[in-house]
């Protein structure tokens, strides 16, 4: 009875796009950031194909995203962290998506730091997820876009990566490899004109932190996917910080002397 | 602990979840809850309600009931607000899928552009579907097109014990009639079908009319009710038994091409210090809204918002009310008792302890469409109380009298107090809606008004 159409509702008038951002692929579609920043690029008329492991969240996630005004929706189903997806998953996109001139990559993972610290598996599992999954998947997506000389590399690490903290260090290490991995990647790209973005996200009300400690005063995923689209959209910042007031945090966080912050126990 | 040894700390049971505050609109009562739950996915809901306890769990929206109807004091709750995906649209039908936790706001930013509007709205638009479904919420076209349940066409709901349970009218069409206003105690809604309906655009061909008492009123909503689909009145609970106030009347308007752009309102950023709010301020502000409104009375086309959601342009107004927060008082009595109505507006107007926006609606004769739907035929008046101990309680006890013996009701999604005896008086059928619960499902309010565990 149900059919799902899709509306192809122009571009709101306020908005004027300086980059070409059309066709997005997002890898960790189903991620709490993911979520809301598709909502708004769905707004936006834009095409996207959405990777994540669950195919009935998919599903779901691709039904609003039609109804919400993307104008194409199309999705594959595999788990991100195990490499020997990646070459289907890139393979994929590659066929059924040509062309497309964004790649978001959202997924990362966050356990309790305590288990981490006793259990090597979860220690590794922390680092593949977070970090040599996304560097793996990265040089196939860097690649393609080096060859064609045009698109958009956007990728979500976070503000605990610029400092190893006592309560989180193993996720905030793996993040920092990553923010140090897209630093040369940027670098690498430059020259043919090949955009990299390194989005640092403050905490943010996601599925990932509910168990932090006031959870309910973190950021609101809504706003911090407003900053993102925005930066996918202009030609600037290199790095985002969001909520913006971050930069200036984490800047003072790193002018802290090793001597005295090893004492701090957050 | 000093002096405790490591053994018997390991036997104590894990340590608790750090309890959470979560208030209701009317910041009425100050709970805390064992643990919320946040599911982002309906594949999660299953696993929450299978662990849990029962009588643990109340599902929660965008707690915009007042009271305590989607409260559960010392349980859990589960917090449906990331379970916003719209499933499907049929627009050659109106027919919408969507989860729990959507808000009629994001119903009207997706399909009003289109040309679709909700079938009923509440006086807020930031109300999830779960919650307008769970209250059955009535809005300014009760009169032609009953609550909010009656265009619920079909729902998924999740049971403790039955797992997902298809209600529409030839399955299941008792589980949902009990779970249309069933303040959330018979599950956990999926999705539901909604019927939305065509309209030419966003735009309300409105009318403002002052009137001086209440048999004014009554006249100029009898001759409303079949010329406007909207009707509804401000009323100034200052001026007592003479009732003056403004009637707003209107229709959606034809299409005239001019776009709406939305704005955003300010927004209230602390709870206002108590003596802000006396009833010299409020009827210096009644008299200037009464003042105000009837120097610009007549028609004019006005934007969709601002005709439904005066309130929602102010964004967190409940902290107006300071930080004892408010209560709200929204009953029916019926219109052969037009003289009880008359004393209740006379017993408000006398305690000076009324409020802004008294809201008086007639109720059409649409036949309920839950098992515990509040609306019936009849007037019915919504208004707001500042919560001031004691006091304040005492009159709304004087005014609950009134309501019971009047044959009235009270509207549970508006409740913090009313007693095990009202609620019986105006739900007598509420014994019937037991076996429809769900098993693992309480609230604050069920607990109260039934003395259920």
């Amino acid at each position: 009875m149900m059919t799902i159409t899709a509306h192809p509702k122009t571009a709101r008038p306020s908005h004027t796009p300086v980059t070409a951002m059309k066709k997005i692929v997002i890898l960790g579609a189903t991620s709490g950031i993911a979520l809301e920043v598709q909502r708004q690029l769905a707004r936006r008329g834009c095409e996207l194909l959405l990777v994540a492991r669950s195919p009935q969240r998919l599903a779901e996630t691709q039904a609003d995203l039609a109804i919400r005004g993307a104008q194409q929706v199309s999705t594959y189903s595999a788990d991100l962290a195990s490499i020997e997806q990646h070459a289907s998953i890139f393979d994929f996109a590659q066929r059924t998506f040509p062309g497309f001139d964004t790649v978001l990559l959202a997924y990362g993972s966050m356990h309790n730091q305590k288990d981490s610290e006793t259990s090597v598996d979860i220690l590794m599992e922390e680092l593949q997820v977070n970090f040599v999954s996304a560097a793996a998947l990265l040089t196939l997506f860097a690649a393609d876009l080096e060859r064609r000389r045009t698109g958009c590399l956007a990728v979500i690490t976070s503000v605990a990566g610029d400092r190893g903290r006592r309560s989180n260090y193993v996720y905030g290490s793996a993040k920092g490899a990553l923010s140090l991995f897209l630093q040369g990647l940027r670098s690498r790209l430059h020259p043919v004109g090949v955009r990299v973005i390194t989005i640092k996200p403050g905490p943010v009300q996601t599925p990932m932190t509910d168990h932090l400690p006031n959870s309910a005063r973190f950021a609101d995923p809504e706003r911090v996917a407003r900053d993102i689209v925005h930066a996918l959209e202009r030609r600037s910042p290199d790095v985002l910080y969001t909520p913006k007031i971050w930069r200036y945090v984490m800047k003072a966080v790193q002018e802290i002397p090793e001597t005295i912050f090893k004492r701090f126990s957050f | 602990m000093p002096g405790q040894s490591a053994a018997t700390l390991c036997k104590q049971p894990a340590a608790p979840r750090p309890t959470e505050r979560i208030l209701s609109w009317g910041r009425y009562p100050k709970i805390a809850h064992q643990h919320v739950h946040k599911p982002a996915w309906n594949d999660q809901l299953p696993e929450i309600l299978k662990t849990a306890g029962p009588g643990s769990l109340l599902p929660y929206g965008l707690g915009r009931s007042y009271g305590d109807s989607c409260l559960n004091a010392g349980r859990e709750l589960i917090d449906c607000h990331r379970l916003n995906r719209i499933l499907g649209f049929d627009d050659s039908t109106g027919m919408l899928r969507c989860e729990s936790g959507v808000s009629l706001s994001d119903i009207l930013d997706v399909f009003l552009p289109e040309g679709w509007f909700l079938p009923v709205t509440p006086g807020t638009r930031f109300v999830t579907v779960g919650g307008a479904i769970a209250n059955d919420v009535h809005g300014k076209n009760h009169h032609c097109a009953g609550t909010f349940g009656a265009h619920v066409r079909q729902i998924g709901l999740h049971r403790s014990d039955d797992g997902l349970v298809i209600c529409n009218a030839e399955e299941n069409p008792d589980m949902l009639r009990a779970t249309i206003g069933g303040l959330g105690l018979t599950g956990v809604i999926a999705w539901a079908d909604i019927q939305l309906r065509r309209v030419a655009g966003p735009w309300i061909d409105a009318e403002s009319i002052p009137f001086q008492s209440l048999s004014a009123f009554l006249d100029l909503s009898r001759d409303s009710n079949d010329r406007f689909e909207y009707t509804v009145a401000w009323l100034d609970c200052f001026a007592g038994k003479t009732a003056r106030g403004i009637f707003f009347r209107g229709n959606h308007a034809a299409d005239h091409g001019k776009d709406l752009h939305p704005k955003r309102g300010p927004k209230l950023p602390f709870a206002l210090p108590e003596w802000m709010l006396n009833r010299y301020s409020v009827r210096a502000f009644n008299t200037a809204y009464y003042k105000i409104h009837t120097a610009k009375k007549g028609a004019a086309i006005v934007p969709y918002d601002s005709f439904f959601y005066p309130l929602d342009s102010v964004r967190q107004w409940n902290l107006l009310y300071g930080r004892q927060g408010f209560l709200q008082y929204q009953c029916v009595i019926p219109e052969s008792n037009i003289g009880a109505f008359e004393e209740l507006l006379e017993r408000i107007a006398h305690s000076g302890m009324g409020s802004f926006l008294g809201v008086l609606k007639q109720f059409g004769s649409a036949p309920p469409a839950g098992m515990l739907s509040f609306p019936r035929p009849g007037l019915t008046i919504a208004l707001d109380f500042a919560m001031r101990g004691e006091r304040t309680l005492k009159l709304m006890q004087s005014l609950d009298e009134i309501v019971q013996q009047s044959g009235g009701a009270l509207y549970p999604a508006k409740d913090a107090r009313m007693s095990p005896a009202l609620f019986d008086a105006s739900f007598p059928r509420w014994r019937d809606f037991i076996p429809y619960m769900d098993p693992k499902m309480s609230s604050s309010f069920w607990r109260r008004v039934t003395g259920a565990q």
